[in-house]
């Protein structure tokens, strides 16, 4: 049992974290909520398997308001498997099965009342390989509120996709060829249209899922810094493989390690003087 | 019966040339493969394609031009007797001749000159083969001394075997090409001697099809209308028949198949429906014409319309059935091909699951669909047997689907069987249609190719 430093230096006590396993893994979880970033995603003691092997034991993490958070840790951690179960994307997957809370603005996610369609209108996602449609750009933003009823009329549609460009830092490179196939912009340009395709439907949580693993460092760059404004509005939740993003873009970060959570904190604390030997060995580079 | 004796003879031989150079290289290194500059197998391929292939080639083009050299010589010698005798009693007198010379019944008892002319025909048949005989020892024992004395160990046996190699692949693709030009042009010099005795626009655009030609001059009842403007527009309503019922189905079969099925399911669903595929045309036209014809017939007599027995609308029907495998298989293709990471992308923006399929998958798999279909058009158009049974003879210029129409296909064959003088316009018209019809449906083929090869470059 740990405390989290937070980023403006708070320390508090915490409420606790969990282990499934016989082995007792000490995982820690202490996030609060503080004025300014109260906590706006809450998971509770998380399993999720796919059919009978499980890829996350017991995982506690809160993600506050208006933050990056970035998850980090080795390939086959369970990170990637933790961001879908934010929105339940793990639920496309037929033999993937989830248990624990997770909660929303209070609101708990895999309440059967719950509507998934509107769940993921809340929660957006970008994906490792940008998937824009074969579609038009401008269709391409346009889906989504389309789909959720958003918008009426076409002037209102043309509002909302442009400042979803506006936002997504696109518009300038693409207004004046809205009309051509999301497929014929470049790798970086297409993950921004995805960008702007997911705040179209105005979520209040953007999850991100290695988004810039298949860009070029300038392509990168531009994302990070498209990250950083998008923070004012959105909660983010990022999983990435480099640990330099991660410290680039993140306030909060939580390294995963074998499906297990083994810590998280403010990012600097993560990076500078981790609690967990194997934290430690990782974001050396001993391993991962 | 020799020949064959003689190719098995010398594919033998090249048998034992590629194991023999085979040897010849391992032992010139002494067994060190390392030290050759080709593997083994290579060294053994060169001196098999230089024993077999030149004599192979010799024998192939020996065997197609013999023939007509043995006959031209056998003609020469008797061309004293034959002169004045029209080009079909010429032929006649030849196919006289190599009966009697190979053992067959011959049309009339044979006059000397044609026994004469026989004997002298078995005569240059036997030379021939041993002149070719010779020519393919000579060349098989050449092509091994000279492939042996090749191989050294620097001997650059792979990229030589690989270039042969590459020009037999060529080969055999160019072989699947010279027989569309074969076919076309077959059916190109019969319709031209058609279209010499029917105007070429009359046939087109003409709206009465009675093929029925006078096989005498004093014979009545043969007015001989070649418009066949009502058979292609009742191959059309078939056509349009069986799409209506193979598209949606074949489609919505490959959307549940691909999209909602789970694995279990679709690995039932999916070979079952592929069964379809497998029925023989001919049963299928059993049941249009001994089922769903007289159906109809039954159901459209009790609310008081009149149905013929032999109708549009039932050949069309079983049709569309049959297609719809064609349909649903390849749009299942397709729509699995489509990404997953587009659902994900759709689903994350809060999508439903049919949304996603009609906004997202659909479309980027729109031109494989369209493709599919179109290969199913020109299937639905070319079939033969079940409007054989079904849609019967009568050619009606008519848009109902209750009455009975006749295709393109029904009428080839209607022309082709029975008895009429092969150079008669009824005869020849067979051969018009169907030129017709390949242009067609080569047309669709083509389009659908072009557009499935666009589908192709949709993503990435």
């Amino acid at each position: 049992m740990t405390e989290a430093i937070y980023v403006e230096g708070t320390v508090r006590p915490d409420e606790e974290s969990v282990t499934g396993m016989s082995e007792a893994i000490e995982t820690d979880t202490t996030e609060t909520e503080t004025a300014p970033f109260p906590t706006k995603v809450k998971a509770n003691n998380v399993d999720a398997f796919y059919a009978e092997k499980q890829a996350l034991f017991g995982v506690s993490l809160d993600v506050p308001e208006n933050q990056v958070t970035a998850l980090i840790g080795p390939s086959g951690c369970g990170k990637s498997t933790f961001l879908r179960c934010i929105n339940r994307m793990n639920d496309t997957i037929p033999i993937c099965r989830v248990t624990g809370d997770i909660t929303i603005d209070e609101q708990d996610i895999y309440d059967p009342a719950i509507d998934v369609v509107q769940l993921r209108a809340r929660v957006g996602m970008v994906f490792q390989k940008p998937n824009p449609f074969p579609k038009s750009i401008y269709e391409n933003v346009a889906y989504g509120p389309r789909i959720h009823g958003m918008a009426q009329g076409k002037a209102d549609i043309d509002d909302l996709v442009e400042s979803s460009l506006q936002r997504a830092g696109l518009w300038n490179e693409v207004k004046d060829r809205l009309g051509e196939s999301g497929t014929s912009l470049s790798g970086g340009q297409q993950q921004r249209l995805c960008i702007a395709r997911a705040i179209a439907v105005n979520p209040d949580v953007i999850l991100m899922d290695e988004p810039c693993s298949a860009l070029d460092p300038i392509a990168t760059a531009r994302i990070e810094e498209l990250m950083d404004e998008l923070r004012q509005n959105y909660t983010i939740v990022i999983v990435t493989h480099s640990m330099q993003q991660a410290a680039r873009v993140s306030q909060r970060t939580a390294f995963f390690h074998l499906g297990y959570l083994v810590e998280s904190g403010a990012t600097e604390m993560i990076f500078t003087n981790p609690e967990d030997t194997r934290t430690q060995d990782y974001i050396t580079g001993r391993f991962g | 019966m020799n020949t064959i004796i003689l190719i098995i003879v010398l594919l033998g031989l090249t048998t034992f040339a590629y194991r023999y150079g085979r040897r010849k290289a391992l032992t010139s290194v002494e067994g060190r493969v390392a030290n050759l500059h080709s593997l083994p197998s290579y060294h053994g391929a060169y001196v098999a394609l230089w024993c077999g292939l030149p004599a192979l080639i010799v024998v192939a083009l020996w065997l197609i031009l013999q023939t007509d050299l043995v006959e031209r010589m056998v003609l020469s010698g008797i061309s004293d007797g034959i002169s004045g005798m029209t080009k079909g009693q010429i032929s006649l007198l030849l196919s006289d001749i190599r009966n009697l010379a190979t053992g067959d019944i011959t049309s009339r008892t044979p006059s000397p000159m044609v026994q004469a002319a026989a004997a002298h025909y078995v005569e240059l048949q036997r030379l021939g083969f041993m002149l070719m005989t010779g020519a393919a020892v000579i060349l098989t024992s050449g092509g091994l001394y000279f492939g042996l004395k090749a191989i050294q160990p620097t001997l650059r046996a792979r990229p030589q075997v690989e270039r042969i190699v590459r020009w037999l692949l060529l080969i055999a693709s160019v072989i699947a090409i010279l027989t569309t030009i074969g076919i076309i042009l077959s059916l190109m010099f019969e319709s031209i001697r058609f279209f010499g005795q029917v105007n070429p626009i009359e046939f087109l655009f003409g709206l009465t099809w009675s093929p029925q030609t006078a096989l005498r001059a004093d014979q009545v009842g043969g007015s001989g209308a070649f418009g066949a403007v009502p058979v292609f527009a009742g191959t059309l309503l078939i056509t349009v028949i069986a799409m209506i019922v193979a598209v949606p189905i074949g489609l919505m079969a490959a959307i549940y198949m691909a999209e909602y099925a789970s694995p279990t399911t679709r690995s039932l669903v999916k070979p079952a429906l592929e069964i379809l595929a497998g029925i023989p045309t001919v049963v299928y036209g059993f049941f249009a014409a001994l089922t769903i014809g007289p159906l109809f017939r039954g159901a459209g007599e009790s609310i008081g319309l009149s149905v013929a027995s032999e109708s549009a609308l039932a050949a069309g029907l079983v049709m569309g059935v049959m297609i719809i495998p064609f349909v649903s298989s390849l749009s299942d293709d397709v729509i699995n091909a489509v990404p997953q990471s587009l659902r994900d992308g759709s689903y994350a923006l809060g999508a439903t699951q049919s949304e996603t399929i009609r906004q997202v998958i659909l479309p980027a798999s729109l031109h494989g669909i369209v493709g599919a279909i179109l290969l199913a058009v020109s299937r639905a158009i070319g079939e033969t047997m079940i409007v054989v049974m079904a849609a019967g003879l009568s050619a009606n210029l008519t848009a109902n689907p209750l009455e009975a129409v006749t295709t393109v296909t029904v009428q080839i064959v209607t022309l082709l069987v029975g008895d009429q003088e092969f150079d008669s316009a009824k005869t020849l018209a067979a051969f018009a249609l169907g030129l017709v019809l390949f242009l067609v449906t080569l047309a669709l083929n083509v389009v659908a190719l072009r557009v499935v090869r666009k589908y192709r470059e949709e993503y990435d």
